[in-house]
C-alpha cells in the first residue's frame, strides 16, 4: 500500500479540522476541529517519520498528544467558565479582545 | 583620595532609597502626622549634606587647571561592548553638579507645604526629587558616551513622575507624555548616533574596552559626513533638551502645568544637559561638524531668543511666561557656544549657572504668589495691585524679574554681555549680524518682566486678594541666597569665571585646530 | 591727592549703603529713616568736596586718576576691572550730583511727609544717586552701563512710587514701565557700541579704548557705527528724538523725582556719555553731525511742546528736553562745544531743580494741583517760591548776569561756529538755537506769569496757598542763588572751560560766522520779544480757566505732536502684529506640527484596529488564508526555482 495514501489521509483530516474551526460556533464543536487538525499532525508526523526512516517524527508526535492534552484541560476549563457566565457556548458571543 | 564625584552621586540615592522606600507600598499606616513630619526633614537634611559635599569637591577641585577634568574616577562598567562608569568634572561641569545641588534643598523647602499632608504622596515626592539628583549631578560627571547617554534617558524618569504626579495643571498627564516623547525621541536619535560613534571609534584603533571613553574618542577622526551625521544626532537631542526653536514645544506646557519647584528643577538644571552636552560633547567630538552647522545654529540660536521672549509677552499664565522666557535664554547660550569665542563660550557658561539662579528665583516666587490666590490661578489676570498686600513677595519677584532681564550689577548682565560682545567677533559667517539681531531681546526682556510685575503688583488689589500673607521666613530662605549669589556674582564674577574660563578657551581651540594658525592665536588658544 | 583717593569707593558706598538699609530695614527704620537717607547724600557730598579741592590743588596734567579696586570681569581676553575714574568732568557731575542731590533729599523730608512710605522713596533715592554716581565715576563702559541702567532702575521705581492705592496707580506704573523700557530701546545702542568697541579696540575701559591709538586703530565706518550707537542710548536715557516719549509721563513720579531724575541728573547722563566718549565721534563727523542734528530737533520739538502744555510738572519736561537738546547740539560740535555742553548741563541742573522744586512748592499749596490755568496771582501767598523760581525763569531765559546766560549763549556761539567745507552748517544750527532761545522765553515766561501772574486768581475752590516748611523752601534758596550767581561765578574768565580742559582738550580758537556781540545782541533781543509776547498774552490779558481750541498746532504741541501716537501706529501697532503672528504661528504651525507626528502614529493604528475584530474564527481564518498565500508563494517559488 502506497505510503502517500497516509498524507493524503492526513491533509483531508486536518481540511475537515480547519473547516470545523472555522464554521462552527459552538466552542465544543470548535474544540474538537483543533484536536482533529493535531492528530491530522500527528498521522503526517509518523508518516514521514517512516517515509524517512527517522523517529524524530514519531517523538514530535508524543510531543503533540501531550500538549494536546494539556490544550484541552485548560481550554475546557475556560470553556466551561464561559458557559456558567455567559451560559452560551459560542465563540462569538466572546469578542471583548476586539481592537 | 576621596571619591568626591562618586559620592556627591550615590548619597542622594541612597537618600532616595530610604526616603522613598516606602512609597512603593501603598501602606498608610499610623496617624499621617508621624509620617508627614519624617519624609521632609529627612530629604532636607540629606540634600544639606550633600551640599556639604559638594564644598568638599569645591575645596579638592584645583582651579589652576580648571580645563582638565579631575576628581576622575574610572571603573569597567559592562567591559565586552567597553562601557565604563568614568566620571570627572572641568569647571563648568563642576558649577552646574553646584547648581543643581544647591538648587535641590531649596525646592523642597519651597515645596514644603505644597504637597499637602498625605504620606506616601509626600515621600514619593521627595524620593523623585533625590533621585532626579543623583542623575542630574551624575549626567554633569560623566567622562563615558553611553553612561551619558543612560544617564540622559534615566533621568527622564523621576522628571515624568514629577511632572505627570503631582503638577497643579489640569494638562499635567499630557504635558508630562508631551516631555517624555520629545526627550525620547532625541535621546533615540542620540543612541543611534552613540552606537555608531562605537563602531567608528573601534575600527579607528580606539581599545575596545575603552571605546566610550570621550577622552579616547576626541582623537578620532570619524571622517566628514560620518561626523556631521554624527553630530546631527547628538545635537537634535541637545536641542529638544536646551529647548531650541522649533523643538520647545514640551516646555510651556511643562512648565504650566508641573510644581514650580519641579520646573525649577527640570529646566534650570536638567535642561542644562542639552547646553552642556552642545559645549562637552558635540564640540570636542565633531569639531569639524560644528563649524559646519554654526551658522545654521546661531540664526536657529537668535530666533529662539526673540521667538521666546516675544512668546513670553503674549503669555496669560504666569508659569507658562516664565517658561518662554527661559527659551529665550537659552537662546543666548547656545549663541555663545556656537560663535566659537573664548568671550561668548564662557560668558555660556556663566550664563547656564545664572539663568538657573535667576530663572529659578522667578519660579519659585511665581509658585509663592500662586500658592497664596484662593484658587491656585496661574492666569496673571487674576492678580493685581499686590504690591501694597505684599510688598516683600512684589520686591523679591521684582528682583528675580529684574535678574531675568539682566539688570547690570547682577550675575546675568555679565553673562549676557560676555555672550553678546563675544558673539559680535565669532568666528562663523555672519556672527556680527546675528549678535546684533539678538540684542533686542534684552528689550523685549524688558516689556514681558516689567508688563507682567505691572499687571500683578500695580493698581488697586484685585477683588478677595486684599489680605493676602506676606513671604512667610520659610520662603524668605528660599529666596534670599538665589538673590545674594545673583548680586555676588554681579559684582565679582570672577569667583565662578575661573571655573569656565579655561575651558572656554580649551573648547574654541579644539574647533580651530584645523585654522590657519596666525587666526588660533587670535582667537586667544593659549592651550 | 592720593591719600584721599581712598575716599572715592564711599561716594558711591554710602548712599548703597544707604539704600540697603532702607529698602531691607523695614518698619523699624520708618521713623528715622529719612534723615538716615539725607546722611548718606551728605556724607558723600562731603567727599566730593573733599575730592574737588584736593583736585583743584594738583596740576592739571595729573588730574585725571584711575583708581582701581578690584578685577571685576576677566575671562576670554576681556579684561574690566572694577575702578573709579576721577577727573574735571567726573568730578563735576558729582558736585552737582550730591550736592543738588542732597537739597532735594532735604526738600522731600517735608515734601514727602504725609506719606506712609516715605521712607522707601527715600531708599530709592539714595539707590538712585549711588547709581548715578557709578555712572559718572566708571572706567569702563562696562561699569559706565551698570550706573546707566542703575539709574534706569531708579527712576523705573520712583516713577511708579505710587502705583497702587491711586486713583492714577495704573497710569503710574505705565508711564514708569514706558519710561525703563524706552531707556533699554536707548541700551541696545550701548551694548552694541560695546560689542562694536570690544571688536575694534580689544578692551572697554576708558584708559585703553579712548586712547589715541585705539582711536586711531577704528576704521572711520566703525567709528561712526560706534558714534550712532552710543547716540541711540544717549538719546534714550536723555528724551532726545526719537526717544522723547517717556519723559512727559515720568512726571507721574513725585516732584522731587522729577526735579532730581527728570531734570537734573539723570536724563543729562547723555550728555556726559557724549562728551565722555569726545574721541569716537571726533573720528566720525557724521556721526557728529547726526548728534547735532538730533539736539537741534528736540531743542525745536521740547520747545515747541513747552508752548501749549497746561500741566507744570509737563511744561518744565518739556523743557527739559529742549535744554538738552542745546547740550546734545554742543556735544556734537567737538572740542569747542564739550565744556559749554556741560556748563549748561551744570547751570541746568541748579536752575531746572530750582523750577521743579518751585513747582512741586506750589503745588503743595495748591492740593495737588498741577494744571496751570488753574492757579494765578501766587506770587503774594508764596513769595520765596516766587523770588526763587523767578530766578531760575531769569536764568533759563538767559538774561544777563544770571546763570543760563554765559552756558547758554557759548552753545550759541559754538554752533555758530564754521565748519570746514560745510558752510551751511553753522547758519542752520545757529540760527535753530537763536530760535530756539526765543520759543524758551515763550514758554517759560507763559509759566512763570500762569502761575504767578494776573490779579484774578483761577483756583478752585476751598484752596488757601501758604508757604511751605522750611525745610522746603531752604532747598530753594540754595538753588535760587546757584541760578542766579553759578554762571558768572565759573563763567567769567573761562573759569570752566579750564577745568574741563583736561579731559576734553583744547579747542582751538575759531571766529563765529557772525561778531560775538552780534549774536548776544540779536539772541537778547529775540528772547525779550519772546518774554514780551507771553506777558502779554498770560498777565496783561486774562487768562481762560478752560484751555482754548486753539490752533492746528497748538493742539499738536499739545499732544506732544502726536509722539504718542506716531508710537503707536509706526512700532508698537507693527511689533504687536508680528507678535500675534508668532503667537499664532507657534500655535498652529509648530506646536501642531509636532502634534501631527502622534496623530499620524494613531491614525495608522486605527486603520488596523478594524482586523481586530474579536472573533475567533476570523483569526482562524486569517491565519488559514495567510498560511495558504505561504504555500502558494513557496510552491511557485519553488517552481520557478525547478523551472531554471
Amino acid at each position: 500500500m502506497d505510503i502517500t495514501n497516509y498524507v493524503v489521509l492526513a491533509a483531508v483530516l486536518f481540511a475537515i479540522g480547519a473547516t470545523t474551526v472555522l464554521l462552527r460556533r459552538n466552542a465544543i464543536v470548535v474544540f474538537m476541529g483543533v484536536e482533529l487538525m493535531l492528530n491530522a499532525t500527528n498521522l503526517a508526523f509518523v508518516t514521514f517519520a517512516r517515509m524517512h526512516g527517522d523517529l524524530t517524527g514519531q517523538v514530535l508526535a508524543f510531543f503533540v498528544m501531550v500538549v494536546a492534552a494539556a490544550e484541552v484541560v485548560v481550554g475546557l476549563a475556560i470553556i466551561v467558565t464561559i458557559f456558567r457566565t455567559r451560559r452560551s457556548a459560542s465563540v462569538d458571543d466572546v469578542n471583548l479582545l476586539r481592537g | 583620595m576621596f571619591p568626591w564625584l562618586t559620592a556627591l552621586i550615590a548619597w542622594p540615592l541612597v537618600g532616595a532609597a530610604l526616603v522613598g522606600l516606602s512609597a512603593l507600598g501603598r501602606s498608610r499606616t499610623g496617624p499621617a502626622s508621624a509620617g508627614v513630619g519624617l519624609a521632609r526633614p529627612l530629604a532636607l537634611l540629606f540634600s544639606l549634606v550633600e551640599v556639604a559635599l559638594l564644598v568638599g569637591a569645591f575645596a579638592a577641585f584645583d582651579t589652576g587647571a580648571a580645563a582638565e577634568h579631575q576628581l576622575g574616577a574610572t571603573y569597567a562598567w559592562i567591559p565586552q561592548i567597553g562601557v565604563s562608569y568614568a566620571v570627572a568634572v572641568d569647571g563648568v561641569g563642576l558649577l552646574l553638579v553646584a547648581l543643581a545641588v544647591v538648587l535641590v534643598p531649596l525646592v523642597l523647602l519651597a515645596a514644603w507645604k505644597e504637597q499637602g499632608r498625605d504620606e506616601v504622596r509626600l515621600r514619593r515626592f521627595v524620593g523623585l526629587v533625590l533621585l532626579l539628583e543623583a542623575f542630574m549631578v551624575a549626567v554633569f560627571c560623566a567622562r563615558d558616551v553611553f553612561l551619558f547617554y543612560v544617564l540622559f534617558e534615566a533621568m527622564l524618569i523621576p522628571a515624568y513622575f514629577l511632572i505627570g504626579g503631582f503638577g497643579q495643571g489640569a494638562g499635567r498627564r499630557k504635558a508630562a507624555v508631551k516631555f517624555l516623547m520629545f526627550s525620547l525621541g532625541g535621546g533615540l536619535i542620540m543612541l543611534a548616533a552613540v552606537i555608531a560613534l562605537y563602531f567608528l571609534g573601534v575600527s579607528a584603533g580606539v581599545d575596545p574596552s575603552r571605546a566610550f571613553l570621550v577622552d579616547e574618542l576626541v582623537a578620532v577622526d570619524l571622517g566628514t559626513t560620518a561626523e556631521r551625521l554624527m553630530f546631527v544626532g547628538f545635537f537634535i537631542a541637545f536641542a529638544i533638551k536646551a529647548p531650541m526653536v522649533p523643538v520647545h514645544s514640551w516646555l510651556p506646557d511643562v512648565a504650566g502645568n508641573a510644581t514650580p519647584g519641579t520646573s525649577t528643577l527640570l529646566i534650570c538644571v536638567l535642561d542644562k544637559v542639552g547646553t552642556f552636552g552642545m559645549l562637552t560633547l558635540c564640540l570636542p567630538l565633531f569639531p569639524e561638524a560644528s563649524r559646519w552647522a554654526a551658522p545654521l545654529v546661531i540664526a536657529l540660536a537668535v530666533i529662539s531668543v526673540l521667538y521666546g521672549a516675544i512668546m513670553a509677552i503674549m503669555q496669560t499664565d504666569l508659569l507658562r511666561l516664565v517658561g518662554w522666557t527661559s527659551v529665550s535664554h537659552f537662546g543666548f547660550i547656545i549663541l555663545g557656544i556656537f560663535t566659537f569665542t573664548p568671550l561668548g563660550t564662557a560668558g555660556s557658561s556663566f550664563m547656564m549657572l545664572n539663568h538657573g539662579l535667576a530663572t529659578g528665583a522667578l519660579f519659585l516666587v511665581a509658585g509663592f504668589l500662586v500658592s497664596r490666590h484662593p484658587e491656585k490661578s496661574q492666569k496673571i489676570a487674576d492678580y493685581s495691585g499686590l504690591r501694597s498686600v505684599t510688598p516683600v513677595l512684589a520686591g523679591t519677584f521684582l528682583v528675580a524679574g529684574l535678574a531675568t532681564l539682566s539688570l547690570p550689577g547682577l550675575a546675568t548682565f555679565v553673562s549676557e554681555i560676555m555672550v553678546l560682545v563675544g558673539a559680535f567677533g565669532g568666528s562663523p559667517a555672519g556672527s556680527a549680524g546675528w549678535a546684533i539681531a539678538a540684542v533686542p531681546g534684552v528689550v523685549l526682556a524688558a516689556v514681558y518682566v516689567l508688563l507682567t510685575y505691572q499687571k500683578i503688583f500695580t493698581g488697586a488689589p484685585a477683588a478677595g486678594l486684599e489680605a493676602l500673607p506676606d513671604l512667610r521666613l520659610r520662603e524668605r530662605v528660599v529666596a534670599a541666597p538665589l538673590v545674594v549669589g545673583l548680586l555676588v556674582l554681579g559684582l565679582v564674577p570672577g569667583l565662578a569665571l575661573t571655573y569656565v574660563d579655561a575651558p572656554a578657551e580649551q573648547s574654541v581651540a579644539l574647533t580651530t585646530v584645523d585654522e590657519p594658525a596666525d587666526d588660533a592665536t587670535q582667537m586667544g588658544s593659549d592651550q | 591727592m592720593n591719600d584721599v583717593i581712598g575716599l572715592a569707593p564711599w561716594l558711591v558706598g554710602l548712599p548703597l549703603i544707604g539704600a540697603a538699609i532702607l529698602l531691607l530695614g523695614g518698619k523699624a527704620t520708618d521713623r528715622w529713616g529719612h534723615w538716615l537717607g539725607v546722611a548718606a547724600s551728605a556724607a558723600s557730598a562731603v567727599i566730593g568736596f573733599i575730592l574737588m579741592f584736593r583736585m583743584i590743588g594738583t596740576p592739571a596734567e595729573e588730574r585725571s586718576i584711575d583708581h582701581h579696586l578690584w578685577t571685576w570681569l576677566s575671562a576670554g581676553g576681556l579684561d574690566v576691572d572694577l575702578g573709579i575714574r576721577l577727573d574735571p568732568l567726573s568730578l563735576t557731575f558729582v558736585m552737582l550730583v550730591t550736592f543738588v542731590g542732597t537739597l532735594i533729599h532735604v526738600y522731600s523730608v517735608a515734601y514727602m511727609d504725609h506719606d506712609p512710605h516715605r521712607r522707601r522713596f527715600f531708599g530709592y533715592l539714595n539707590l538712585f544717586v549711588a547709581a548715578m554716581l557709578t555712572l559718572v565715576l566708571a572706567d569702563s563702559y562696562l561699569l559706565l552701563f551698570v550706573g546707566w541702567e542703575g539709574v534706569g532702575l531708579a527712576s523705573y521705581l520712583l516713577i511708579g512710587f505710587w502705583d497702587t492705592g491711586r486713583p492714577s496707580a495704573r497710569e503710574n506704573a505705565v508711564a514708569a514701565k514706558k519710561a525703563f523700557v524706552m531707556n533699554r530701546i536707548g541700551d541696545m545702542g550701548l551694548i552694541a557700541a560695546m560689542a562694536l568697541l570690544f571688536a575694534g579696540t580689544g578692551a572697554l575701559d576708558f584708559g585703553t579704548t579712548l586712547s589715541d591709538d585705539a582711536v586711531g586703530s577704528l576704521s572711520e565706518p566703525t567709528a561712526t557705527a560706534i558714534g550712532l550707537c552710543l547716540l541711540l542710548a544717549a538719546c534714550g536715557k536723555s528724551a532726545q528724538f526719537p526717544l522723547q516719549a517717556w519723559l512727559g509721563d515720568a512726571m507721574a513720579g513725585p516732584t522731587p523725582v522729577s526735579a532730581l531724575i527728570h531734570a537734573a541728573t539723570m536724563v543729562t547722563a547723555g550728555v556726559y556719555l557724549m562728551v565722555r566718549s569726545g574721541p569716537i565721534l571726533e573720528a566720525a563727523p557724521t556721526a557728529q553731525l547726526v548728534v547735532v542734528i538730533v539736539g537741534a530737533v528736540t531743542l525745536l520739538f521740547g520747545a515747541v511742546v513747552g508752548t501749549a502744555k497746561d500741566d507744570i510738572k509737563k511744561a518744565l519736561a518739556a523743557s527739559t528736553m529742549s535744554q538738552i537738546g542745546y547740550m546734545m547740539l554742543a556735544a556734537g560740535l567737538g572740542p569747542a562745544g564739550y565744556a559749554f555742553a556741560i556748563f549748561h548741563l551744570l547751570t541746568h541742573g541748579f536752575f531746572k531743580a530750582g523750577l521743579f522744586l518751585g513747582a512741586g512748592s506750589v503745588m503743595h499749596a495748591m492740593d495737588d494741583q498741577t494744571d496751570m490755568r488753574r492757579f494765578g496771582g501766587l506770587s503774594r501767598f508764596l513769595p520765596i517760591t516766587w523770588i526763587t523760581m523767578g530766578l531760575g525763569w531769569l536764568a533759563i531765559l538767559g538774561i544777563p548776569p544770571f546763570s543760563g546766560f554765559w552756558s547758554k549763549d557759548g552753545i550759541i556761539e559754538a554752533a555758530f561756529m564754521p565748519v570746514e567745507g560745510q558752510p551751511w552748517r553753522a547758519w542752520v544750527f545757529g540760527t535753530v538755537a537763536v530760535l530756539g532761545a526765543a520759543i524758551t522765553a515763550f514758554y517759560m515766561t507763559r509759566l512763570f506769569f500762569m502761575t504767578f501772574g494776573g490779579r484774578r486768581p483761577r483756583w478752585a475752590e476751598n484752596q488757601h496757598p501758604h508757604e511751605s516748611s522750611p525745610l522746603m523752601w531752604w532747598p530753594l534758596v540754595f538753588l535760587g542763588v546757584g541760578s542766579a550767581a553759578l554762571g558768572a561765578v565759573l563763567g567769567i574768565g573761562g573759569t570752566f572751560v579750564t577745568w574741563l580742559e583736561p579731559v576734553v582738550g583744547h579747542a582751538e580758537h575759531h571766529e563765529p560766522v557772525l561778531p560775538v556781540p552780534v549774536i548776544i545782541t540779536a539772541t537778547l533781543v529775540v528772547v525779550v520779544l519772546g518774554a514780551l509776547l507771553a506777558f502779554r498774552m498770560y498777565a496783561v490779558s486774562l487768562v481762560p480757566e478752560e484751555a482754548p481750541r486753539g490752533s492746528v498746532l497748538t493742539r499738536a504741541a499739545r499732544r506732544d505732536l502726536y509722539q504718542d501716537a506716531a508710537n503707536e501706529t509706526l512700532v508698537l501697532k507693527p511689533a504687536h502684529g508680528v507678535a500675534r503672528l508668532v503667537q499664532v504661528g507657534d500655535r498652529d504651525v509648530v506646536d501642531r506640527g509636532w502634534g501631527a507626528l502622534p496623530q499620524a502614529v494613531s491614525w495608522f493604528g486605527a486603520a488596523f484596529r478594524k482586523a481586530q475584530s474579536g472573533y475567533v474564527r476570523s483569526y482562524a481564518a486569517g491565519m488559514a488564508g495567510g498560511v495558504l498565500v505561504i504555500a502558494v508563494v513557496v510552491w511557485l517559488v519553488a517552481g520557478l526555482g525547478g523551472a531554471q
